[in-house]
């Protein structure tokens, strides 16, 4: 049904899409890859349009980066690690008989649609809070000393903050996989005689190990570039500065726009080779 | 599922779920209860659960902070328009790589794909320049186009995936009985692509309607959504908590119902059909 024609057509139909994109990823990244290369300081009125890779440089050679490059991997490793062992075990759970599993489900999935802005504030304020946080008083019912959240353990406030958002986007990914999962086999496998143990580790994790890869591959593109829960909470203070944060700062901030485009442009490199894997996987699944 | 689950399992696990399922709710519940408590009450220590006076008084409050309503509206707009202009632009993009498919249109809808990577910060302070210099900081077209440009490509993948479901045969068996080309979109190809457009649309508004990082950033006042009119609550003199909890649940409650209400797509549309 391909005629010459068509092809032409479908051409044209393509085109747009096309077009935007290219200019989406050409003019922006261009001028942020030339600004890399420059001395450009707005506030002060700099602009000395080439000096090498000083830039690259100095982002590389301040403590910040090596900082922020660590407490990113960190984020995005101990956030991954949560949502999918949580997720799979809520997988497995949610997969059992039981009454009341439409509603079980929507609860357990909510958080994924709550606002970033709207569920760092509320666990700020209303959890987080030394004052008059609900953590505050449990500890405080319990006998022991309240415990401020947010400037003792900031990174981990966050990590929590972000796992309870992705949690439920894991759980609902796993749980599609568990439910296409063979129960003839399990049952078989258990009239054999093999233990709950055994039956998850040579059965259901291979099951399900296509959906772990691509729930950690989209979520690592997404939490690479955390920034509402940031913002609101610690503003980058405290050891949460990720690399997209520092960038912002850089940027934005203290208007140095030729060390924040630099770092910019590491952003997109180290993005990119996350994406690699990712375009490999979702390529192979295009094939069958 | 032939085995007879015991009554005496069947409770065990629905006490566990339903404990675990109501742990993930919480804080959403929490915030729910506290949007109808008065201040006094919402610090409250030991804190009050359900018996104390219930009262609308912080949503009245909320309304009248009166950049509220256009805040709902600026998210409204710029979520619906970025979708439905990034529906405009995808739906013969996609429609034409699932049925004229050509050499190159894995290679495309990869290339698509590969630009959802490009971190933000990356181009942020080219976009920043290129909306001053246009005149167009802190409009809601600007947030529009941007965010119709994120998404493209989940938009652009969603609907290839949908449209490639749809059985050519049926399409050559409307011809073959004399069905024209009028007749052939009008009866045949449309009531089989919307339930896909259908649910790409829902998907892309809750993921609009959500995204922060631009919002924040390329908005002061005219245009500010409710994330970033959420994000001024983190101010200290802002610190309301039941106020607070008011607007957090007319932010998230439109989203909330869609999303429950889309979450098998869900599935479907983030991970392109990957994952069955």
């Amino acid at each position: 049904m391909a005629t010459a024609h068509s092809k032409s057509a479908a051409r044209l139909m393509i085109a747009p899409a096309v077009f935007v994109l290219l200019v989406w990823m050409l003019v922006p990244l261009c001028m942020t890859l030339y600004f890399s290369f420059a001395d450009y300081r707005p506030m002060r009125g700099v602009f000395d349009a080439w000096i090498g890779f000083d830039n690259y440089v100095r982002f590389f050679n301040s403590s910040s980066f090596l900082k922020a490059l660590t407490t990113t991997l960190w984020m995005v490793g101990s956030i991954l690690f949560i949502t999918i062992t949580g997720g799979v075990l809520m997988a497995l759970l949610l997969d059992q008989p039981m009454f009341g599993q439409g509603i079980v489900r929507v609860l357990v999935i909510a958080p994924f649609f709550v606002m970033p802005t709207v569920s760092a504030l509320v666990w700020k304020n209303m959890f987080f809070n030394v004052d008059n946080g609900l953590f505050s008083y449990g500890a405080k019912w319990l006998g022991m000393q309240p415990y401020d959240f947010l400037s003792q353990s900031p990174l981990l406030s966050i990590v929590v903050i972000v796992a309870w958002q992705w949690l439920p986007f894991a759980t609902l990914i796993l749980l599609t996989a568990v439910q296409s999962l063979d129960s003839e086999q399990l049952e078989a496998a258990e009239m054999d005689g093999a233990p709950v143990l055994s039956r998850f580790r040579f059965i259901i994790l291979p099951h399900l190990s296509r959906a772990i890869t691509v729930v950690i591959l989209i979520q690592t593109i997404f939490l690479l570039s955390i920034f509402a829960e940031i913002f609101v909470t610690t503003n980058g203070a405290f050891g949460t500065r990720t690399l997209t944060y520092l960038v912002y700062q850089r940027v934005l901030e203290s208007q140095n726009v030729g060390l924040g485009s630099a770092g910019g442009i590491v952003a997109v490199i180290l993005a990119n080779i996350v994406a690699i894997f990712l375009m490999r996987i979702v390529g192979k699944n295009l094939d069958n | 599922m032939a085995r007879a689950v015991t009554t005496q399992k069947k409770i065990m696990w629905t006490i566990f779920a339903w404990a675990f399922g109501l742990a993930m709710f919480f804080p959403i519940l929490w915030t729910f209860l506290t949007s109808f408590k008065s201040e006094a009450t919402a610090i409250s220590d030991p804190p009050v659960w359900f018996l104390f006076d219930w009262t609308l008084e912080n949503y009245a409050a909320v309304q009248e902070r009166s950049n509220y309503p256009k805040a709902l509206m600026n998210s409204i707009v710029i979520a619906v328009g970025s979708t439905l202009l990034g529906i405009l632009i995808a739906v013969p993009a996609a429609w034409a790589m699932a049925f004229v498919p050509g050499k190159r249109t894995k290679d495309v809808l990869l290339w698509m794909l590969s630009t959802k990577m490009l971190p933000a910060v990356g181009v942020l302070y080219p976009l920043v320049l290129l909306a001053k210099y246009f005149d167009v900081m802190d409009s809601r077209i600007l947030l529009i186009v941007v965010l119709m440009l994120i998404n493209l490509p989940i938009i652009v993948w969603m609907l290839y995936t949908y449209f490639r479901e749809i059985p050519v045969d049926i399409l050559e068996a409307a011809r073959m009985d004399g069905a024209g080309l009028k007749s052939e979109i009008l009866y045949v190809l449309t009531p089989m692509a919307l339930p896909g457009i259908a649910s790409t649309v829902l998907l892309n508004i809750i993921l609009a309607w959500n995204e922060a990082f631009w919002t924040i950033l390329l908005t002061t006042v005219n245009a500010a959504p409710l994330t970033a009119f959420i994000a001024s609550f983190s101010a200290p003199e802002g610190l309301f908590y039941a106020k607070l909890s008011a607007a957090s649940m007319l932010a998230i409650a439109p989203i909330l119902i869609m999303g429950w209400f889309s979450q098998k797509q869900l599935v479907r549309g983030l991970t392109f059909g990957a994952v069955k």
